[in-house]
């Protein structure tokens, strides 16, 4: 296919290099350099996109990362396949494959343009009316309807396949943006010796020096000083260039994110790069030169296929050789039309007229088009346009004192706007830079700066090339010079005009800081007039108008009413002209109205370049026990605890060689440890080694329970309390020597606890003498539990007596297994008579095989957490944080027990001696047997007395664990039941969704109440 | 992400940092003593001004040292930090907060 709007010769696309791509599956030919919006563009196709809300036919209007309409869809196959790009910024490759959005069944015919017609019934704000009533539909119907009309992109189905890697780099000076004066600003800062990042977000560094055909800098084109200039940089080793990348957000302390894009530009990718790069980049110094925005003007029907911003139309033909048309009209407000008109006229472009809102019309740019004999018109207006899938004509009429003319229509297939260019305030504004409105500018520009930063050229309202390229160096040694000094305090300094310090001989057209904010005049009735403000979120100065009138004063609550400025192109070419509108219809100065926050990201930034390598398997850290290998290569099931991977039970082949579900094989596991010998993999419990010569001290103000009178080789249950007096954690503790504890915590608690001390140690009571020390990782835990328990491990250690009489129940002792020193518990948390051998961790699966193998003679049965959880409840042993939910204290969890009530002070206490710690209608730990013995609770089921009692039931507690008990033959079950421990012998009932569960409120001991087991 | 200098190590990201609630603020030497609206101010009422708030941080992911410091709630800047049982530094608002 050829390129008929394709300039004979000239651009910066390789017209050696043709590329073939599809768009809506049609075949299309372009030339490496191209953007997938100038090779349409060449091809003669406007119609790209549908709009949001009125699914009205639109084409492009930028040639940049501005461009609010060309989103499209880009795919190399069904995973990796890209919503929402903007058409102006995908590089050309060959084969590439883009897909319009949001029309149905095509982009030339879609069915949504109906809402187009009934758009007097969509105003701004339409929602919050309209779809009131009946109540509930919303949810159910309007939502659902109102998203699938007016939506974006898809997102692909498939995961990503794609790689995505995160940089951090340092520098003294970060420059963004590879225009002129980021440019200079890189030249200057580098030339000083500085590290420098100079980034830009497209493909090829230069900027507007990209699209200038006629300016000279140093006596050179301006695309040779370019050239040189990057030639100059890239050579020096102090100098990273980092085109195709995104400076997305500015953080706090001068972090910068940038958004690298590495593969998308390439037609077969490979596996070798990532598709793109984070760089969080911490730069002393940052130079911000962002460059500025041209506006479009606001005026009936400027939204039609084939209206585009001047500037924009310049840069498709002196950049890509790309002509927007055959017959174009301009619309300006400033000389950028005239630049435009002067450029494609030599590029073949007829220019019909030029529409000048201004009435004074001098200057070269005028001067030199009238010259060239295009048919210039004062105080003229656009009124409209025709042409559904493309503009065909276009409306001008004088404009004199206010009242617009008589119209006349002018055929053309390009209409050219030109509202004057606004400044790229957004990094700016994103380092929480103070704006100034500047009123000679007509914008708002950087004023106070927070962050060590400074704004050059076009940025802060620098016109002219030869000042932008002054201005850049300047500012770029300014920052170097800082970065050294590394003191300039940048709080509350707005950073002087910079004094050039090198003279640039540059010869450009200066086009001023003319321009035009509002909607400009044009007496057609304003109920049909559509003159398009947002092009993206399709708001029209209509509907900004109608939020006044109904009452918005703010910016803030026009954009959110109207939703201008909100899409993903964050109102790049709409702000300052809703500004404009809002001000004329308030009668308001434009800096009274206010000015919305800029946030991060500045353009769209995929989700997989946050992720990172973070994903999958590497999502969360993965912690695992030394005896988890032996676990998986006998058949466990896994439960994940925290990051932990714990064994959760081990299914056996049963009848008929099929697998045991977990209620079976908690049932055996469980009648195992009952009825002769089980072992479990306690490792994952949270270890903390207490040294010091006043570790007792700190035990005794930290844990509830007393210890100075715990002799070495005791165990004793702890409870740790917050300050507030509820229960934060408990566990195990055994007292080695005099100045020495092995305190053991629950799981999940581990850090925490940990914290919890050490914030007391450092904070409260310095003067104490001990020190803390996490041993978690450094001990394997093997619980040995039941009858058994002492004949597996007897022939396995040696230096402990394991007699009765000589290591009873909570005791601790050090000696040796196989010749591994240990620390062994006597203890049990399942009731039976157990111990548990704490062994270096590097010895842990050793030693486990030895258990294991020692303990087959009775039929000794590894089980899992279910199972721990099934035996401690059938013993009323509580689990904080199960039982427990932060407002529980010693005594609702039936721990009164374990406060050492003679104890002057510890964290917690002085909170429990407040009255409602103690009042008896406090929920408490109580058992629970349902009436029915087959029927297993839900854990976390509301307690009433009486389920049939007016709504809002009163409730009395919950359920918190739940099981079927192999051992006793029926379920069981522990609560937090208001005044639980009176209530027992009563019946109470747990409602579920259809009927009422009786329950006979019980002790909270279900099994060998007496505690005549744990002695063996 | 600041930067927040820890008085032990120097200048680290805030990933390394987590906060610990207002500085200043004792345990009571004798709890028992108080009364319970005494206790509960301790407990719970803290003073969220708008500036300059002192404040207790952790180096938790690096010496692991609880610290206290300066912020300005307003910018979110730290003005200065200093060791846990130093005084509180004579610093207003306007004086602070750089980057």
């Amino acid at each position: 296919m050829t390129n008929r709007f394709r300039t004979a010769s000239g651009g910066r696309i390789d017209r050696a290099a043709p590329l073939s791509f599809r768009f809506d599956g049609q075949t299309y030919s372009g030339f490496a350099g191209d953007t997938l919006a100038s090779a349409l563009i060449a091809n003669g196709v406007h119609l790209i996109g549908r709009s949001f809300k009125y699914h009205r036919p639109r084409g492009f209007l930028s040639a940049g990362s501005d461009e609010p309409n060309a989103l499209v869809n880009v795919a190399r196959d069904a995973a990796r396949a890209a919503p929402n790009l903007r058409a102006t910024q995908v590089e050309l490759h060959e084969g590439l494959k883009a897909q319009s959005q949001n029309r149905w069944p095509s982009l030339s015919f879609d069915a949504g343009a109906v809402n187009d017609l009934a758009s007097p019934f969509l105003p701004s704000g339409f929602y919050y009316k309209t779809f009131m009533w009946p109540a509930g539909a919303w949810k159910r119907f309007y939502e659902p309807k109102i998203r699938a009309m007016a939506g974006l992109g898809v997102a692909p189905e498939l995961p990503d396949p794609d790689r995505y890697t995160q940089n951090h780099a340092h520098c003294d000076v970060l420059v963004v943006g590879a225009g002129p004066a980021g440019l200079a600003a890189a030249l200057a800062a580098a030339e000083s010796g500085a590290k420098v990042i100079l980034c830009d977000e497209q493909a090829e560094l230069g900027g507007s020096l990209l699209s200038e055909i006629s300016a000279t800098i140093e006596g050179q084109k301006a695309t040779d000083w370019l050239a040189a200039t990057l030639a100059n940089l890239a050579g020096r080793d102090n100098v990273t260039l980092l085109p195709r990348t995104t400076a997305f957000g500015y953080f706090p302390h001068n972090l910068i994110a940038l958004a690298e894009r590495v593969t998308d530009h390439l037609a077969t990718p490979g596996t070798a790069l990532p598709r793109e790069r984070l760089w969080q980049v911490r730069a002393r110094e940052v130079v911000i030169a962002a460059g500025a925005l041209e506006r479009p003007l606001v005026f009936p029907d400027n939204d039609r296929p084939g209206v585009l911003l001047a500037d924009s139309a310049r840069t498709y033909a002196n950049r890509y050789g790309a002509k927007v048309g055959e017959r174009a009209v301009i619309f300006t407000a400033c000389d950028a039309g005239y630049r435009a008109a002067l450029d494609l006229k030599a590029a073949g472009v007829t220019i019909s007229a030029i529409a000048d809102l201004r009435a004074e019309v001098s200057g070269e740019l005028p001067a030199r088009a009238l010259a060239a004999g295009i048919d210039v018109r004062p105080s003229t207006v656009l009124v409209g346009a025709k042409g559904r899938l493309r503009v065909s004509s276009a409306q001008l009429a004088k404009v004199k004192n206010g009242a617009v003319g008589p119209t006349e229509t002018i055929a053309c297939d390009s209409v050219l706007m030109s509202g004057g260019f606004t400044p790229s305030v957004h990094l700016f504004s994103q380092s929480r830079g103070k704006l100034v409105w500047d009123g000679a500018a007509g914008a708002y520009l950087p004023g106070t700066s927070v962050e060590r930063e400074r704004s050059a050229g076009a940025c802060r309202g620098v016109h002219g090339l030869q000042r932008v390229l002054e201005d850049g160096y300047a500012q770029g040694e300014a920052a170097a010079k800082a970065s050294r000094d590394h003191a300039s305090p940048a709080r509350g300094a707005t950073p002087a005009p910079a004094t050039p310090s090198r003279a640039f001989a540059a010869n450009a057209e200066d086009l001023g800081s003319a321009g035009f904010i509002g909607a400009t005049p044009h007496g057609r009735n304003p109920a049909l007039a559509k003159a398009f403000v947002d092009w993206q979120n399709d708001v029209t100065s209509k509907d900004i108008l109608l939020a006044t009138r109904e009452g918005m004063r703010s910016i803030e609550h026009v954009k959110r009413y109207t939703t201008t400025g909100m899409a993903t192109d964050q109102g790049k070419t709409s702000n300052m002209n809703t500004l404009g509108i809002v001000s004329e219809a308030l009668d308001t100065p434009v800096p009274k109205i206010g000015l919305t926050t800029f946030r991060p990201p500045f353009t769209p930034t995929t989700f997989g370049i946050f992720a990172g390598a973070a994903r999958g398997d590497v999502f969360d850290p993965l912690r695992k026990t030394a005896i988890h290998d032996w676990a998986a290569e006998h058949g466990a099931a896994f439960e994940d605890v925290g990051n932990w991977k714990r064994a959760h039970y081990f299914p056996r082949a049963g009848e008929g060689g099929r697998m045991e579900d977990m209620h079976a094989a908690v049932a055996r596991e469980c009648k195992a440890v009952r009825a002769s010998v089980g072992m479990f993999d306690a490792s994952t419990l949270g270890k903390i080694e207490i040294v010091g010569p006043d570790a007792a001290e700190f035990m005794n103000r930290m844990y509830t329970n007393a210890w100075a009178k715990l002799e070495p080789g005791r165990l004793r249950y702890g409870v740790m309390l917050r300050e507030d007096g509820f229960v934060m954690d408990d566990g195990v503790v055994g007292r080695m020597a005099a100045d020495r504890f092995h305190v053991t915590t629950t799981t999940g608690g581990a850090p925490r606890v940990l914290a919890h001390m050490e914030d007391y140690l450092q904070t409260e009571w310095p003067d104490l003498d001990v020190w803390l020390t996490s041993t978690t990782e450094q001990w394997s835990v093997i619980a040995v539990q039941g009858p058994k328990a002492r004949e597996v491990i007897a022939p396995l250690i040696e230096g402990i007596d394991l007699s009765k009489e000589a290591f009873p129940h909570m005791c601790v002792r050090e000696g040796t297994i196989l010749g591994v020193p240990t620390r062994l518990f006597s203890v049990s948390f399942t009731g039976e008579l157990g111990f548990e051998i704490n062994v270096p961790s590097t010895y842990g699966r050793a030693v486990w095989e030895a258990v294991y193998a020692a303990g087959e003679r009775f039929g000794i049965t590894p089980y899992g957490t279910e199972t721990m959880h099934v035996l401690r409840a059938e013993k009323g042993y509580i689990i904080v944080g199960q039982e427990t939910d932060g407002t529980a204290t010693p005594d609702d969890a039936n721990l009164g027990w374990a406060v050492g009530k003679a104890k002057k002070d510890f964290v917690g206490k002085r909170s429990l001696a407040r009255d409602a710690m103690s009042a008896p209608d406090r929920r408490q730990l109580v058992g629970l047997k349902t009436t029915d013995p087959k029927v297993v609770l839900e854990e976390g089921a509301q307690i009433v007395a009486d389920p049939s009692a007016p709504v809002p039931v009163p409730m009395l507690g919950f359920v918190t664990s739940s099981y079927h008990s192999a051992v006793l033959g029926r379920s069981i079950a522990l609560a937090m039941v208001k005044g639980g421990r009176a209530r027992i012998g009563q019946k109470l009932m747990v409602p579920m969704p259809t009927h009422a569960i009786e329950v006979e409120v019980v002790e909270p001991v279900f099994y060998d109440p007496k505690g005549e087991r744990l002695n063996g | 992400m600041l930067i927040i200098t820890c008085p032990w190590c120097g200048a680290r990201p805030e990933v390394e940092f987590r906060y610990g609630g207002e500085a200043h603020i004792a345990r009571p030497a004798d709890p028992s003593a108080l009364t319970d609206q005494e206790w509960a101010d301790f407990l719970y009422n803290r003073t969220n001004p708008k500036g300059l708030h002192a404040e207790r941080w952790r180096h938790i992911h690096g010496c692991g040292r609880y610290f206290n410091a300066l912020r300005d709630t307003v910018s979110d800047f730290f003005v200065t930090t200093y060791k846990a049982g130093e005084p509180r530094p004579d610093i207003d608002a306007s004086s602070g907060g750089n980057p």
